[in-house]
């Protein structure tokens, strides 16, 4: 289904995925390296400096002409966590030059490019440039910040500091607001050095074309230092357990409350149980014609949004909701009115059968996209358990209707959040 | 059935329109797994005065109903259909405009059944007044969830500095208030006016035959009868060419501003290739002036004004265009006067061929990109059809532009009278 073929060139892994479903080329790079309090903030920041300027084209501006010479190549980079691993991710789109008049190799060009932002930083004195830093440094802050004035991300962003306290997966991938002062353009450059000798480093690379190009291309361009890689190392995940459920209301001046619930799964990526919880997830609240969006939106009338979703990698399952202030008791009740049911194994046959067709196309969607596809293979990078395609595809199928009850058997309850308004009931 | 082939696009579009008036697009995508249809109404939230079918009087109706019918549109006597669909394995979704209302699926299996389901939810309307009273809940939740959202508030609030008189300033989805009035009544009028086959566009993109495809749709609205339609009559606003107010700030609780300048463009027109010429242009001279690769970035950027969430977009719709430019920023008014200085300083003279060019080779790579997208195929694909142009004529228009047309543009927008801005700033702490 997915011809994905993997290379170890220099101790980073090259997957090549050949289609002609696209009509642009698409590359991705991704470092890994554990979640840390010491070092979460400065690969926050890594990323957007390297991206704003490389030895060649050494301003954003003229690196974003290049880019624009390059059709529109599009060059992003973005920041996630998967269990406690923190991820840098850096992708480069570029036309298909077949759909062009004019006829220039954009694919070499764009894999060259790639490797000038990774390997070839912009330079000053040996370090990143001073006022790059700086301005990255400005800029890190305020996408920090603007967690605060999405209330929908906030709230999101306090469960999961509430319920992880003490463990990594509580720090956020953008790092923290008061370590971003302290770093200097001398110790990030120490920092990268080091991340391109350690870090776990995957690309992929998808669309029209040859996997022998590729490889012929990235040894060419890219020059990596001697690595040491922690291979394939998969960082310990923390699990905790309560003996009692964590409250936490807090007030803001809004007009909607977000109440957002925490449970612990005890399941994870590389669990034999994980389609029973994908399962699970699926029945409870992961899609519209789950319970949670049935019972608490269709039926009681009382929000827009209510719906779950897990984090694979660290076994959480985590349930979002926009109600009225004074209906928290209420939506609450009903929340775990749902839990019990799927505990009770207190679901039909039907709502079986349509979660297995729904997740399906669901798997089957994503993998439509160069990102979603990407995505969906890197989870084998970051987990042990290595899943094909077709078995994400036949595992849920196989779940039984026990199997799912002994998943939710396994889901406790750990943090419930609640951001209300000023005047908000209790 | 008409088949259009775009050669150097390597696509083929099939057409037909139904003898009821309804026109059917089918784009097969081979190698992808999801087909995607959208059924689609031209009628959106602006669409707030209009005669009824079978009268002749106009008609106001509440703010917010074209979306508040979107949603009830779901609900049948035996419950709700996203039900059937995720039975049959595919997600449905809908959206409002400001001119249209969209319904659409999903789906990497049992594409036949899917869109049946589709084409019929849409055309057999139930709504009843117990329903619609709990709508009101949903849909109240809605609306306090955009309140407070700060981008969505100073988006809508640049909009409604704009317009003086013209619905577009008006929230897609009304108000608590006003959609405290909607009855099961009016939602069947405002059905019954817009969603004739005649006012609709049905699309489908994925890996479909075409053939078959296109002889159920024949079958399946064969089945159906509907009235002899008459052409839709709707409430003409006189809008001003200056912007309403010049200033609006909206206190929150927020950390960071958010600064918005909004440009009205004086008139556009209906329809027709010189909409997607002036629409095109338009964006092409932002990007000109705003993009990444552009002086004024680099500077705002290094002045610290801007970050990664600063915007700009050009909107075009049937009787209204409006631009937008900025984002967050630590100093709302600075940036404010910043971005007017850039846009009424503006002259074709300042512009080089070879600018022009880079920015249209982007503005190509940009279009193949959103080619990969089905969502963006047919969602775009109505949009251009109700203004009766070709989404595939974008890259011949592109290459087309002019700096002329650019300095034409920024002549008749970039004026201080037409040039309004909105910001979200902190709220005082109590």
């Amino acid at each position: 289904m997915i011809n994905e073929k993997i290379t170890t060139i220099q101790n980073m892994n090259v997957h090549t995925i050949p289609t002609d479903k696209y009509k642009t080329n698409t590359l991705v790079w991704k470092m890994k390296a554990p979640l840390t309090k010491e070092t979460v903030t400065l690969r926050a920041l890594l990323p957007y400096v390297l991206q704003s300027g490389t030895a060649e084209y050494p301003s954003v501006k003229q690196l974003r002409t290049y880019l624009d010479e390059l059709y529109g190549a599009t060059l992003n980079v973005d920041l996630s966590k998967k269990g406690e691993s923190h991820i840098i991710t850096i992708r480069i789109d570029v036309a298909n030059e077949v759909f062009l008049q004019e006829k220039i190799p954009l694919l070499r060009k764009a894999l060259k490019l790639l490797s000038d932002v990774v390997l070839r930083p912009a330079l000053q004195d040996g370090r990143f440039v001073d006022h790059i830093v700086a301005q990255e440094k400005r800029a890190l802050k305020q996408r920090i910040q603007a967690v605060y004035d999405d209330k929908m991300r906030y709230a999101n962003l306090r469960l999961i500091q509430e319920m992880c306290k003490g463990e990594p997966y509580a720090l956020h991938a953008n790092g923290e607001l008061d370590d971003v002062d302290r770093i200097t353009a001398e110790q990030l450059f120490q920092y990268y050095k080091k991340t391109l000798e350690e870090d776990e480093i995957d690309l992929y690379v998808i669309g029209d074309v040859q996997e022998e190009t590729v490889l012929e291309a990235v040894a060419s361009h890219f020059l990596l230092p001697n690595r040491t890689v922690r291979a394939s190392v998969k960082e310990t995940v923390s699990t905790k357990t309560r003996d009692k459920v964590n409250e936490v209301i807090e007030k803001q001046d809004v007009k909607q409350g977000k109440l957002n619930i925490g449970y612990r799964t005890n399941v994870t990526y590389e669990d034999d149980d994980y389609y029973a919880l994908q399962m699970f997830n699926g029945i409870f609240g992961g899609f519209s014609h789950s319970k949670l969006f049935i019972n608490v939106r269709e039926k009681a009338s009382l929000a827009y949004y209510a719906a779950s979703r897990l984090e694979s990698h660290k076994g959480l399952l985590m349930v979002m909701s926009g109600i009225e202030p004074s209906n928290y008791q209420k939506a609450l009740q009903i929340i775990e009115k749902q839990m019990e049911a799927m505990k009770n194994g207190d679901f039909t046959d039907e709502e079986i059968t349509q979660t297995k067709a729904v997740i399906r196309n669901q798997l089957l969607e994503t993998i439509d996209t160069p990102r979603g596809l990407v995505e969906v293979l890197y989870h084998n990078v970051v987990s042990k358990r290595k899943r094909p395609i077709e078995e994400w595809l036949s595992g849920a199928d196989r779940v039984s209707r026990e199997e799912i009850v002994r998943v939710a058997g396994k889901v406790e309850l750990d943090t419930i959040y609640f951001l209300t308004g000023m005047e908000g009931a209790e | 059935m008409e088949k259009i082939v775009y050669e150097q696009l390597q696509e083929q579009l099939f057409y037909e329109k139904m003898e009821n008036g309804l026109d059917v697009y089918i784009l097969p995508k081979k190698g992808f797994h999801k087909t995607y249809a959208t059924f689609t109404t031209k009628y959106g939230s602006v669409d707030n005065q209009f005669v009824p079918l079978g009268k002749t009087e106009m008609k106001q109706v509440p703010d917010g109903i074209a979306h508040f019918l979107e949603h009830k549109l779901f609900e049948k006597e035996d419950g709700d259909v996203f039900q059937q669909f995720s039975k049959q394995g595919a997600s449905a979704n809908a959206f409002t405009t400001f001119t249209r209302t969209a319904y659409l699926f999903s789906s990497t299996a049992n594409v036949e059944k899917n869109l049946e389901t589709l084409i019929d939810f849409v055309q057999s309307p139930y709504f009843s007044d117990q329903t619609v009273e709990k709508e009101k809940g949903i849909i109240g939740q809605e609306i306090r969830m955009y309140d407070d959202n700060p981008d969505w508030r100073v988006y809508f609030g640049v909009i409604e500095s704009l317009y003086q008189n013209h619905p577009v300033k008006i929230d897609i989805a009304g108000t608590v208030e006003s959609i405290s009035h909607i009855t099961k009544e009016l939602l069947y009028e405002c059905y019954e006016t817009f969603y004739h086959p005649s006012n609709m566009l049905l699309f489908i993109v994925g890996p479909v035959d075409e053939q078959k495809i296109m002889q159920q749709i024949r079958d399946n609205q064969a089945k159906k009868s509907f009235p002899q339609a008459s052409e839709i009559q709707r409430f003409v606003y006189d809008e001003p060419k200056e912007r309403a107010e010049e200033k609006k700030v909206i206190p929150m609780h927020v950390q960071t501003s958010k600064c918005l300048v909004g440009i009205k463009a004086p008139t556009v027109h209906p329809a027709g290739k010189e909409k997607l010429i002036h629409e095109l242009a338009f964006n092409v001279l932002l990007d000109y002036l705003f993009g990444k690769s552009s002086p004024h970035y680099e500077r705002l950027y290094q002045l610290g004004l801007i970050d990664e969430t600063f915007m700009y977009d050009y909107t075009e719709e049937r009787e209204f265009g409006f631009a937008m430019v900025g984002g967050d920023t630590s100093d709302p008014d600075r940036l404010s006067e910043e971005v007017k200085q850039i846009l009424l300083s503006f002259s074709g003279d300042s512009m080089t061929e070879s600018e022009l060019e880079r920015v249209k080779k982007k503005k190509i790579g940009a279009f193949l990109r959103s080619l990969n997208s089905p969502e963006y195929i047919a969602n775009q694909f109505t949009r251009y059809a109700f203004n009766e142009v070709s989404l595939f004529d974008v890259i011949p228009v592109l290459q087309s532009l002019t700096i002329e047309q650019m300095d034409q543009i920024a002549k008749q927008c970039f004026r201080e009278s037409q040039i309004a801005v909105c910001q979200v700033v902190p709220k005082e702490r109590k």
